[in-house]
Order: structure tokens, then sequence, then C-alpha cells
């Protein structure tokens, strides 16, 4: 008898006491939880994420779409950054007012190669306003999983209000599972030195989050 | 333990030599200062933040209730969502395979490995490849496993073993993780930098230069699950540093090995957990990094993926009625944090990678109560009930201890590896079931009770303070109760009495 028989045989005997039961799952869990805690018009909603990416000290600056090549290039230049990561689709014009080194990510370019960059700027699938959540999901904008991973420096583009939802349950209706998602709630960080927080492990250690609006 | 000890069992030669029973390990454990110190501090310092994440959700109680539903749910329909999770993981490019149990899984992994050619791989937090000592099986095949999460990482380098599900290394405090790093890192790759303090932030340091070189030439990842959903085949993991996303996205291979619990049944299910697990762990709205894939995607991350489901002990505990509740943890680690015998003995008491309250009733179960240390944790409580308070899937912690409890002293039918096996009593327990054999005699015959009182007033001048022969070591942590100089029937009948009397 192969594994796979010997464990589904041991599940069906465990359960031998259950009562039968078929109640489709739509109706066997109770979920009279809240789709959204408390009831935020849109443009309190883009505060509430300002104030939770802050919190988790993201840094957030706000900008409208015009402005949005100034603001970029103004923080590569203050970091210092002497070249940028850039996802195929990112819109051309977001850069048009730097003229830091563009750096694609080529199929066959290494992990070693992506480490020697000094930040990344993608756009997001959306943001989550009551847990300070960007959610990225591969799309040309965004690029693969690793870009926004390696550079010590992401910059994250929002655009506001029509990327960010208040809570998790709206995020989820408006991904699809079969990309390749990664949240992301602030810089990296840790809890494993007694149990407090300290930023800056792995990950980025600096998140610019920019709210774009119109 | 030498002497039959009444509260709590001394048990014959174990089969866990490793590991002494919890009162024995507990009293090494509560004279170090440092620990106890340390636990303290943190566990303290987790407590009253979780409890401010909580209390921002005014839904609380219908979400804990709602992830309790999902998971009992899927637990009773789970040879269904088993397969289910096998079709779509395949369908989307990965390989399922099966693991009845830790040697199994082992072989598994250690084949995938070997397949690639690789010889070392790095490895994401994951309690599942704790549980069946993964490590040490690929170190027996030449393979090297470089765990990259900071605490284990600490635990790594100090050759230690964890000691809490979240935090491994909770047992060390930031000068000991310094002196650690000093004089161990160069041994498994870059050396701490010269001069290193015990500042947080210059230890996250250290380990994100040390790991670096290890993330950008890995070749193959193994990591465990948070959720894996039968309906996408999506597996989910939840972390904070970000060596999670590296392990999982930069290897050509990846392998997650995940217990068949870890299962929820939709998509949707995620909205549930992904609000009570971070508040409840980390105390935080929302964890800096979740990854989620499904199977594998084109050119971005791992071009092969397997998956290994393992049982190694769950479906013997998916039989008990009381206990297979405890299947629905979700690994937060909300209940080591707010109890008191854990934040006074430490994890490493427990002799299991799950220590605290879960691990005092998963572990007999998954294990079977057959060694010393693994009958003697249902008793590792004080039965409060601070566990189950905070359970973000209301596990009735209690309710399984006191049930495990009994059937350590009395025995009974178990599931052990997919059997049906009957259960002796405890010989340990030997005295304890005489004396409640007596008791029962007294209290079901009136005279004999009257008499026994009696006699036990007139002589209390001779009674000693503490119990000779097999009782010593109840009254070794207990007064043997006074005895009143007029048993209390005696006394109603001489101010109460109707005069008629009953002699």
């Amino acid at each position: 008898m192969s594994s796979r028989e010997r464990i589904l045989g041991r599940v069906r005997r465990a359960l031998a006491d259950v009562p039968q039961d078929d109640t489709p799952y739509a109706q066997a869990v109770c979920r009279d939880y809240l789709r959204q805690h408390g009831d935020h018009g849109a443009e309190e909603t883009v505060d509430l994420l300002a104030e939770n990416l802050v919190d988790y000290r993201a840094v957030v600056h706000r900008c409208a779409a015009g402005e949005l090549p100034g603001l970029i290039a103004h923080l590569l230049g203050e970091r210092g950054s002497q070249s940028v990561l850039v996802p195929p689709g990112l819109d051309e014009s977001w850069l048009a007012d730097t003229d830091v080194k563009r750096v694609a990510d080529l199929p066959d370019s290494t992990p070693h190669e992506l480490d020697r960059i000094d930040s990344v700027i993608t756009g997001c699938a959306l943001a989550v306003a009551e847990t300070g959540t960007l959610v990225l999901d591969g799309s040309p904008d965004q690029g693969r999983r690793r870009i926004s991973l390696i550079p010590d420096h992401h910059i994250c583009v929002v655009r506001v209000p029509e990327q960010v939802v208040s809570s998790i349950p709206q995020a989820l209706e408006r991904l699809a599972p079969g990309r390749p998602l990664t949240w992301i709630s602030g810089p990296s960080a840790t809890s494993d030195i007694e149990l407090d927080r300290v930023e800056g492990v792995h990950g980025p250690r600096t998140l610019e989050v920019v709210l774009v609006s119109g | 333990m030498s002497a039959t000890y009444l509260g709590m069992p001394g048990f014959p030669p174990p089969s866990h030599p490793a590991f002494p029973s919890f009162p024995q390990a507990a009293r090494e454990a509560v004279r170090d200062e440092t620990l106890r110190g340390n636990l303290r501090h943190a566990t303290h310092t987790i407590r009253a933040k979780r409890a401010g994440a909580v209390a921002e959700l005014a839904d609380w109680a219908a979400l804990r209730e709602a992830g309790k539903q999902i998971k009992d749910h899927t637990l009773r329909h789970l040879d269904r969502y088993l397969e289910q999770v096998e079709e779509a993981v395949t369908a989307a490019g990965g390989t399922v395979h099966w693991a009845v149990d830790a040697q199994e899984a082992n072989r598994i992994v250690a084949g995938l490995v070997r397949a690639t050619g690789e010889t070392e791989v790095v490895k994401v937090k994951s309690m599942a490849t704790q549980e069946i000592g993964l490590n040490e099986a690929l170190e027996a095949e030449g393979i090297r496993a470089y765990e990259t999460d900071l605490a284990e990482l600490i635990v790594q380098l100090g050759k230690d073993r964890p000691s809490h599900i979240l935090v491994p290394a909770i047992h060390r405090n930031r000068g000991e993780i310094r002196d650690i790093f000093r004089s161990q890192m160069s041994a498994w790759g870059r050396p701490a930098p010269e001069g290193l303090t015990d500042a947080p932030a210059e230890l996250a340091e250290a380990a994100r230069l040390h790991l670096r070189e290890k993330f950008l030439r890995a070749r193959v990842g193994v990591s465990g699950a948070n959720f894996v959903v039968a309906e996408t085949g999506t597996l989910v993991v939840v972390e904070s540093e970000g060596n999670g996303r590296m392990c999982l996205t930069l290897p050509e291979t990846l392998i997650s090995v995940v217990g068949i619990e870890k299962v929820v049944p939709t998509w949707r299910d995620l909205e549930v957990f992904l609000q009570t697990l971070p508040r409840s762990s980390t105390a935080e709205r929302m964890n800096p990094y979740t990854s989620m894939w499904t199977g594998t995607a084109d050119e971005d991350g791992p071009s092969t993926f397997h998956l290994v489901l393992l049982d190694n002990g769950r479906t013997d505990t998916l039989a008990d009625e009381v206990g297979r509740q405890a299947l629905r943890c979700i690994r937060c680690s909300a209940c080591l944090n707010v109890c008191p015998v854990y934040e006074r003995v430490g994890g490493h008491a427990y002799g299991s990678v799950y220590p605290g309250p879960i691990g005092a009733i998963l572990s007999p179960q998954l294990r079977g109560t057959a060694s010393e240390i693994d009958a003697s944790l249902p008793y590792a409580s004080s039965l409060c009930g601070a566990c189950y308070e905070v359970c973000p899937v209301a596990i009735d912690i209690p309710e399984v201890l006191v049930h495990l409890r009994e059937r350590v002293v009395q025995g009974g039918p178990v599931t052990r590896g997919g059997n049906r096996v009957v259960l002796q009593p405890a010989k340990g327990h030997a005295a304890e079931r005489a004396a409640m054999r007596v008791a029962r005699w007294a209290l079901t015959h009136p005279g004999v009770l009257r008499g026994g009182q009696r006699l036990a007033s007139r002589t209390r001048r001779f009674h000693p303070r503490s119990l000779p022969g097999p009782g010593r070591a109840w009254t070794g942590t207990r007064d043997l109760p006074a005895v009143p100089a007029e048993p209390f029937r005696d006394w109603w009948q001489r101010t109460h009495g109707d005069g008629e009397g009953s002699e």
C-alpha cells in the first residue's frame, strides 16, 4: 500500500465516530465577522494606510501624478543611488527626471548581480489600509519577486485611492491566487531578540511608499 | 525520580533518554535565574502588546469562532481536502509526496536534495522540519542545512535546542546572542563583524551579513507552510525578516514539508487567519512579509516545487474525539506567552519542539504517552485556562490536558500508528489508584468512615508532617492537612443533633 493510501485510510478510520455531514462549505462556517473595521471614506482610507505604513517604519510620500518623476528623482538622489532596478512594464515616465543607471531584471541575471544594485522601483497590485500592507502580484510594473527583495532600498508606488482597500477580506477578493504574491508591511523586521521588534534584517531595510493621486 | 509521586507521574525507563520527565527538567530550569529573567522579560513584553493588537478588532470573537469552525470542518473532511490539495498542486506544476512518519519524510527530502546534486540547503523556519529532525537526517546524508531565521540561527550556532514556537531562542538575552555570534559564526561562514555589541540592531545586521552569501548562492530551499489552500493549491508562509522570501524565491528547487492539518478549504479562509495569526503571535497588525505561491510560476521563483505532506502522528491525534482539537493549532504561540508555567520553566523542560500549553497536549498525542516526558506533559499545567482564553482558534487546552491525564492514569483505547491499541494504566500511579480504591470503599460505608474519622481525631497528636513510603512524594510539595479535634459529623450531631443519636 502506498503512503498516500495509508494516510488517507488512517484519516477515514480516525473519523469513523463523526456523523455524516454534507453541509455545503459555504454554509458550514459562520462568517459574521466584519468585512472592514470602521466606515471610512476613500480619503480617510488613504490616510489610514499612510498612518499604518508609518507606524511600521515605512517612509510615506504623497504627490500628484505630475509630480511623480520629480519625487522619484529626488528620492534616488537623496539616497545616493547609482543604479535602480526596473521591472519590465514600469511606466517609463516615472523615471523621466533621473539619470541614475537603470538596470533591467534579465532572465539570466544572477542574485549576485542584483545584490549590487542600490534601489528598486515597483508599482503594486493593491494596498490594505487597516494593516498598512502593500501586495505585489508579479504584474509587469512589479516584476519578479526577487527584484523587490534583494536591493536594500525599495520605492513602491501606489495609485490612490483606486488601489487602496480597507481590509484583508477586501484585498483577498481582488487578488488572483494563481499569481505569486508578496504581502509587504513595512521594512524587514524581527522580533527574535527578546520578543521586541527591530527593523532591518534580510529584505530591503528602507521602504519608501509613494501615494500618487490623480 | 525514584519515589512515587502522586501529583505527577514518575515512569519506568524512558524511551526518549534525552528527555527527563517534566518535573525533573522543570526543577533544574527554575533554578536558572538568567533563564527566568529572560523569559519573564520577553513574555511580559509580548503579552501587553498582543492584548492591544487584539483589542483593535471589534469582531475578534467572531474571527476566533470562524477560525475554529474552518479548522473543524477541514479536519472532519480531511481526506477529501488532502486529495484536493494534491490535485491542485499537481495541476500548478508541483509534485506531491506523502510521508507517514518522520523517517519517510526525511528520506523523501534527502532524496530530492541529492537528485539536484547539491550538498547544502537554505531553510525557512518550520516547525514540521524541526519535529522530524530534518537537519540531522540531512547531515547524515552529507547535506548541510542552514537555518536562516534569526532565532533558528542563534539556536543552530549555539548547538542549542529551540524553546519557543515563534522565537526559538527566547531563552537567550542579547548578551548571550552576541557571544554566540562572536564565537560561532566563523565556523559556519562569514564571521561576526569586529567589535559587535549587544545592540539588537547590530545583531540583526550581523545575521544579515552572515546569511547573505548563503541566500545568493543557494540552489535548494526547504520550507514549511502556515496554510495550504485546497481549492487553489496555494501555500502561504508568514514571516518577518525576509529570509523566508529569500528561500522561497531565489533557489531553483523548493521543497515544502507540511503537516496534513495545515489545509484550509478555500482562498477566502485566509481572510480569517491573516487577521488572527499576526496579532496573536508577534502582536502586529500584519507581519512584515507574507509569501503565497501556487505550484511553479513562469520564470519567477523556483522551477521545481515539491510538497511533502506529513502525517507523523497527526492521524492518531485525529482519532481522539477530545484531543483532535489540538490539530486546529496555527502555531501562533500566544498560549506560551501567557502561561505561568512556561514563563517559569521555559521551553526546554517540555522535551519537544512544541513547548508550552499547546506542546503539553500536542507532543503526547503525536508521540504517544509511552515515554517519561510524554506521560508527564499533561501535568505541566496549573489548568488556569489563560491559554484557552488567548487561543485564536479556541482550542480548549485545559480540557485536553485533563483528558490526557485520565488516559495516562487509567489507560484505555488509543490509536497508535493507525492501529487501535489498549493502553495499560501507568505503573507510577499504582499507589494513587490504591488510595482512591480505599477512599471509595470508606465513603460508601458510613460506619467505616465514622470510625476512621474518630480514630484520626484521637490520634492527631501523633500524626507525622509528611507521609512515609509511597506517600512521601505527595507530601514533598504539600503539607499534610491537619485533622480537627472532633470530626465534623460528630460536631454537627452534638450541636444540631435531634437528640436521637445515630449510634
